[in-house]
């Protein structure tokens, strides 16, 4: 093996990398706003740029110039590293993911763990933002982030636990593989042989969008009661680290669903249509975004929910629906398939 | 535990509905209005300071410095000058003071006024912070506007 050409191969992959979550972050502010803005029947950004496209670019260049502004009495080193560990996992968990047959960073075997295994970081950022912030809105928000995390955290990973069963592999082209095909192979639909695939994916969809802490589950920055929870505190590019991890982690979610339930870079038509038919990377991102739209949409529709009836979902609905559809699954495998 | 069913699925579908909802107000053209570039056009009934009215077939004013304007005015806002000229019958008009800061745009100004040669302008973008910026000269802006 040439070190050379691996070590070149390995930074071409880390800028990539970081250039495509930093952009997508960046951009899908300026979708949100928009969408936001439309929504609502305003314009949203308009004025940096045309349609305001270089909006992001001000934001960034704003945040950067700041001053970082260090408060009195707070824990230094966790008020430093929290943003951070907001940032890092989400740019590793990009290393797994296939975008196309080929177009991956690094195969891992147990990739759909190693996506886990860094996601579950993020809680610890909020956590330790919150408690080094000495703000007790952070405070208050932090602990808010780690019930919801926690209780969601169970149905997300029995839901996964479920297809990896379905489709026998932890690999994620693997999983992607097993799904080959039309849209009616796919997870998400009891055409695939498991009729338990619309079940599975909105519950899975719901809990990814209380894992990555967006609106209707947003309690952890609830603006209107917490001021900004955990972040609160934070000004210039740590709360950029912050704003950029939780839109990268959007990205993440979105891809995940769509390698784990809507056959990642197959094209939802049969091979025989010509050009539509052919599966690539475009499908992977079509399918990506527009995944990405829906959940800008539901924030912009949904009020947020209070504390106790997110935690009701999760442990009166998520948790017994998905460990029932846990088993049901089980059963069809060992019998049916 | 039928209830918890019926619940759910009644709950769904209003989740959806509301999402449809704002997909297609998404769509919809924006109704806010971009300020500075773009200005409402006042409304018939508004009232922006006084202003002299233009009479369409002598081109001029048709205030005939009665002063009846000034006496009504409950604040003092009005000062009117006028002087004798050769060959002209009555006072001719020099200079119409108005004094806005003091304004209530009570209209008592222009109920007084028999010839009616006074309205309510549609001005509405005023600011300054200077109050001597709005003492005006209505003749001169009469004359201005032509
Ligand atoms: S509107 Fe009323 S207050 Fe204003 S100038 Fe006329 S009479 Fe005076
Ligand atoms: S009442 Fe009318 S005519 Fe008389 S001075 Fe005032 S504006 Fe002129």
């Amino acid at each position: 093996m040439d070190l050379g050409i691996n070590v070149i191969e390995m930074l071409l992959y880390l800028v990539a990398i970081i250039g495509f979550a930093a952009i997508n972050a960046a951009y899908l502010v300026w979708v949100e706003r928009k969408g936001a803005g439309h929504i609502q029947r305003r314009t949203g950004p308009k004025e940096v740029g045309p349609y305001g496209l270089l909006q992001p670019l001000a934001d960034g260049a704003k945040l950067m110039s700041k001053q970082l502004i260090i408060p009195a009495g707070v824990d230094k080193p966790l008020f430093m590293v929290a943003p951070l560990l907001a940032m890092v996992p989400a740019v590793m968990i990009f290393v797994t993911i296939p975008f196309s047959e080929n177009l991956v960073a690094r195969d891992i075997n147990i990739g759909l763990l190693v996506i886990f295994a860094f996601a579950s970081v993020n809680v610890l950022s909020l956590l330790m933002g919150g408690w080094a912030s000495r703000n007790k809105y952070a405070v208050i928000s932090a602990a808010r982030a780690v019930s919801q995390n926690v209780a969601y955290e169970i149905p997300l990973l029995v839901m996964t636990i479920t297809i990896v069963l379905v489709s026998g592999s932890l690999n994620l082209r693997e999983i992607v593989f097993s799904q080959a095909g039309a849209f009616w192979h796919w997870n998400w639909l009891p055409t695939n042989g498991n009729f338990l695939g619309p079940i599975t994916f909105i519950m899975f969809f719901i809990c990814y969008l209380a894992e990555t802490n967006r609106a209707p589950f947003d309690l952890g920055e609830a603006e209107s009661e917490l001021i900004a929870g955990f972040h609160t505190e934070y000004g210039s590019m740590g709360f950029g680290l912050f704003f950029m991890g939780e839109y990268a982690n959007i990205v993440i979610g979105s891809a995940l669903i769509v390698i784990l339930f809507l056959g990642g870079w197959y094209s939802p038509f049969p091979e025989v249509v010509p050009f539509l038919g052919s599966a690539g990377v475009w499908w992977f991102l079509l399918k990506m975004y527009l995944l990405i739209w829906l959940v800008v949409l539901i924030r912009w529709t949904f009020p947020r929910v209070t504390l106790w009836s997110l935690l009701n979902l999760s442990w009166k609905i998520l948790i017994p629906f998905s460990l029932f559809n846990l088993l049901a699954s089980a059963g069809l495998v060992k019998f049916l398939g | 535990m039928a209830g918890y069913f019926t619940n759910i699925l009644s709950g769904t579908k209003s989740l959806l509905v509301g999402l449809s909802i704002t997909q297609k107000e998404f769509f919809k053209k924006p109704v806010t209005l971009q300020y500075p570039w773009e200005s409402l056009e006042m409304t018939p009934r508004y009232r922006g300071h006084i202003q002299l009215i233009k009479d369409p077939e002598t081109g001029s004013h048709k205030c005939i410095s009665c002063g009846m304007c000034q006496r009504g005015c409950p604040s003092n806002c009005i000062t009117i000058h006028s002087e004798k000229q050769e060959g002209v019958k009555g006072k001719v008009l020099v200079k119409y003071e108005l004094d806005f800061t003091k304004c209530s745009l009570c209209g008592q100004c222009i109920e007084n006024c028999k010839p009616s040669a006074i309205e309510f302008s549609k001005e509405y973008n005023l600011a300054s912070t200077r109050k001597e910026d709005f003492h005006y000269d209505l003749l001169k802006r009469l004359k201005e506007q032509k």
